[in-house]
């Protein structure tokens, strides 16, 4: 359940009683509530129903796809293709 | 940095896959507990590459498909009662409630409204003053900050007409459910990332102890997913049971603190009816009583008949794990997406119908 | 002796009124200021019932299409394009030439005379694009409320050479599967425009009559066994539609779908599937393989087929189905589209 789908945020807006941010999604725009997070211009985020329900950390995904490195590595370490 | 795309690399699929061939000593079963995996796993067809040690249990991920019938019946006679828009996602329309859809009964005329998001149901009720809107407020631990969200803004804004008909679910009660019956058998755990994004990890920690099994907190695109399925067996292989993180990226230890916080302001704990499970302890969330006068169920006396759902259907022991989809003697010719018995036909990341969508053979020859 | 003036003041019609559909001297002036004025060919100015063509000896496609759109202008287009091309498609579709269209409105009352002056000012230009004429047609009026601003019907007339043989029976294993653009464009584009699914972009219709793309391929490579355009149902009702009737396997390769990031995304953000999405400006090619790559040039070659790419193959004669290829061998039933995609949270 709950499809969330990540986007950028390009701009945020602080003038209605909600915090609104226009979140850019590989080239389509969409208006998405920020209220629950931390976040800037720039930060990704992941969107479902219209909320951002967390920040992205790119470290964070960085490392993962390291660990996914390393674990090539492990099961070949002669380098070859898998 | 692609969020997504990355994890789509077949290089690291295969690696992830090779892994999990060379870790994978004895049999495990592995339960997801949500549909978008069990989607995503079918849409992949990622079972298929998996060794025959490791078999995965499609357990109740889907609030569309675990929603009981008596809410279905509800909104279906609020949306009929004149001077009333009701809002929902899309997938609710096609959910049978009382051999009735949404999809039926606005063909017959009433105001029905698919929306991606509740927020947008307050444009709907601005809009119409003269006009009673309700939300069909489905889902789990993610999709109810929403709601506080619409509550927040319904107070701040004097919004009087919007209302919520509430069908919430929280995941942790129902997998202490399901693991305790006899025959489950679950070895392992995949956790729901975008759950676990809101409610962190602490509620799996204790879940873990609780049952023995290791959990890992997955995501959804395939290479998070045999991520996931990997940490999961090495952890067992190795004896642990203990929650690891798989989806680092979109879960914090923590989750969501603020969205926690303000969906217990509105909403408390409360026992809750899983269509195909039954009635479960403490594993759903109801309007706090200073906030009933926004509850759909409060504003219209509605008074469902409930109707037993075909006895014949088998999504309960579908989503217990003790049977697979084609077993049940209504897939695929009496159940079937263009015509759901079940509520895990209707949704698309309904076991059945992910099941019947891509794994049906082709028709043999005439 | 002079009448009195009739105390109703003559109004300046700049919306459609119940009059407008009567028959009466308001029908005529509809006729002759909008469709007339745009349309303007010899036949139309028989100003009869029906048009009388010149005689073909030619084998002759006939087809016919009706157009219910909402909103009526989206980015890219709007619902006269899609008439005029809609069925100039169906007519390519066949092998044929695209010759003359009928166009038959039903208007609701109170339509601005302007918007309907603008969808039919499209249909000229994407007529003259296309190379045929609108030889004849009708208007109904219906009261407020009872239709949705605007429907269109056209009908049209090709013709083509005996050598063309196009249909369900000449596919055969082995036959490559073609596709000349972008998949999900349109169907994506129009709900990009829905009040609650809505979302900002630079995505267009893919709307337009392919008749170029049709005459260079056939004038070369006339062995063609399908062409088909995926509008409703998308990609996979298509092909599924195809094997089915024509009781083969027919295998695409994800890797090759050609799908716009936009279209993609926005797919994935209201949980629809691109290959279900409609289209309006793209054709499925089913050809012998050994065309497959020039074929592919002749359509790439063109404007509107720069996209284009070789999507898969008839594999098996004995199976009716559509199985999608993934990225590690695995493979996926395509199965027709149960109901309407709906957007989904879950």
């Amino acid at each position: 359940m709950c499809l969330a789908i990540p986007g950028k945020i390009i701009d945020i807006d602080n003038s209605s009683t909600l915090r609104m941010a226009t979140v850019d999604f590989g080239g389509i725009c969409k208006t998405i509530c920020i209220q629950y997070i931390e976040a800037a211009p720039g930060d990704f985020i992941l969107a479902h129903a219209g909320m951002a329900i967390t920040r992205l950390d790119r470290e964070e995904a960085e490392s993962t796809l390291e660990d996914f490195e390393t674990l090539a590595q492990q099961l070949n370490p002669d380098g070859h293709a898998v | 940095m692609r969020y997504d795309q990355s994890f789509r690399d077949s290089r690291y699929l295969s690696t992830l896959l090779q892994a999990i061939r060379q870790k994978s000593r004895s049999p495990i079963r592995i339960m997801e507990v949500c549909g978008g995996q069990t989607h995503a796993l079918s849409q992949y067809r990622i079972e298929e590459l998996l060794p025959p040690t490791v078999q995965m249990i499609h357990g109740p991920g889907c609030p569309v498909c675990v929603t009981p019938e008596e809410t279905l019946s509800e909104a279906i006679a609020i949306a009929r009662t004149p001077g009333t828009i009701l809002c929902t996602f899309g997938d609710m329309m096609r959910v049978p409630g009382n051999n009735e859809t949404l999809q039926q009964i606005k063909a017959e005329g009433a105001d029905i409204r698919i929306v991606y998001s509740p927020l947008d149901s307050l444009h709907t009720a601005v809009e119409n003053r003269d006009k009673q809107v309700v939300f069909l407020a489905v889902g789990f631990e993610t999709t109810a900050p929403l709601y506080t969200l619409l509550l927040h803004e319904i107070t701040a804004r004097h919004i009087d007409n919007l209302s919520l008909l509430t069908s919430l679910f929280t995941i942790p009660a129902a997998i202490s459910f399901l693991a305790q019956e006899p025959d489950c058998g679950i070895d392992g755990l995949l956790a729901a990332g975008h759950v676990c994004s809101i409610s962190g990890l602490q509620e799996y920690e204790r879940l873990s102890e609780e049952l023995q099994i290791p959990i890992a907190v997955t995501g959804f695109e395939p290479a998070d997913l045999l991520f996931g399925i990997y940490r999961v067996i090495e952890e067992k292989e190795q004896g642990n049971c203990r929650v690891v993180n798989a989806y680092r990226r979109a879960v914090p230890h923590e989750g969501n603190p603020m969205a926690r916080q303000e969906t217990a302001r509105f909403f408390v704990p409360c026992e809750s009816n899983w269509r195909g499970l039954g009635i479960i302890p403490n594993s759903g969330l109801k309007l706090r009583p200073q906030y009933e006068q926004y509850d759909a169920r409060k504003r219209f006396a509605c008074n469902p008949k409930s109707q037993a759902q075909p006895s014949v259907c088998r999504v309960g022991d579908i989503m217990k794990g003790k049977i697979s989809p084609c077993e049940c003697p209504l897939f695929g010719n009496r159940c079937t997406p263009d015509n759901p018995l079940g509520a895990s036909m209707v949704s698309s990341e309904g076991a059945c119908a992910a099941f019947f969508r891509y794994r049906t053979p082709l028709k043999s020859p005439i | 002796m002079k009448l009195p003036d009739c105390p109703i003041p003559s109004q300046n019609h700049n919306r459609i009124v119940m009059a407008h559909g009567g028959g009466g001297r308001l029908t005529g002036q509809l006729i002759e200021r909008v469709f007339y004025r745009a349309f303007a060919n010899q036949w139309l100015e028989q100003a009869h019932d029906g048009a009388t063509l010149p005689p073909t000896t030619s084998r002759m496609a006939f087809t016919t299409d009706s157009f219910v759109v909402t909103p009526l202008f989206f980015p890219g287009g709007n619902i006269g394009d899609l008439a005029v091309n809609g069925t100039v498609n169906d007519l390519l579709c066949c092998g044929a030439k695209p010759l003359y269209l009928s166009a038959a409105f039903i208007l609701e009352e109170g339509l601005p005379i302007d918007t309907l002056q603008r969808v039919v000012q499209s249909m000229r230009e994407a007529a003259q694009k296309a190379g045929v004429a609108i030889v004849t047609g009708d208007t109904k009026v219906v009261e407020h409320g009872k239709c949705d601003q605007m429907y269109i019907n056209t009908t049209g007339i090709g013709v083509l050479p005996d050598y063309i043989e196009i249909g369900l029976h000449r596919v055969a294993k082995g036959d490559a599967v073609i596709v000349t653009g972008n998949i999900g464009n349109h169907g994506v584009t129009i709900l990009s425009t829905r009040d609650s699914l809505g979302f900002e972009s630079t995505l267009q219709s893919d709307t337009a009559a392919l008749t170029s793309i049709v005459a260079a391929l056939l004038a070369e490579i006339p062995d063609v066994h399908i062409l088909r355009d995926p509008t409703r149902g998308g990609l996979s009702s298509t092909l599924n539609e195809i094997a089915e009737g024509a009781h083969v396997t027919i295998t695409l390769d994800e890797a090759t779908l050609p799908i716009d990031t936009p279209v993609r995304t926005a797919c994935e953000l209201l949980g629809l599937d691109p290959l279900y999405v409609a289209n309006e400006g793209i054709m499925l090619i089913i050809l012998p393989d050994r065309y497959a790559r020039r074929a592919l040039q002749i359509v790439q070659n063109d404007p509107l087929g720069t996209n284009s790419r070789i999507i898969g193959h008839v594999t098996d004669d004995k199976r009716p189905g559509v199985v999608l290829k993934l990225p590690l061998g695995q493979t996926r039933i395509l199965d027709m589209l149960s109901g309407e995609q709906l957007p989904r949270i879950c």
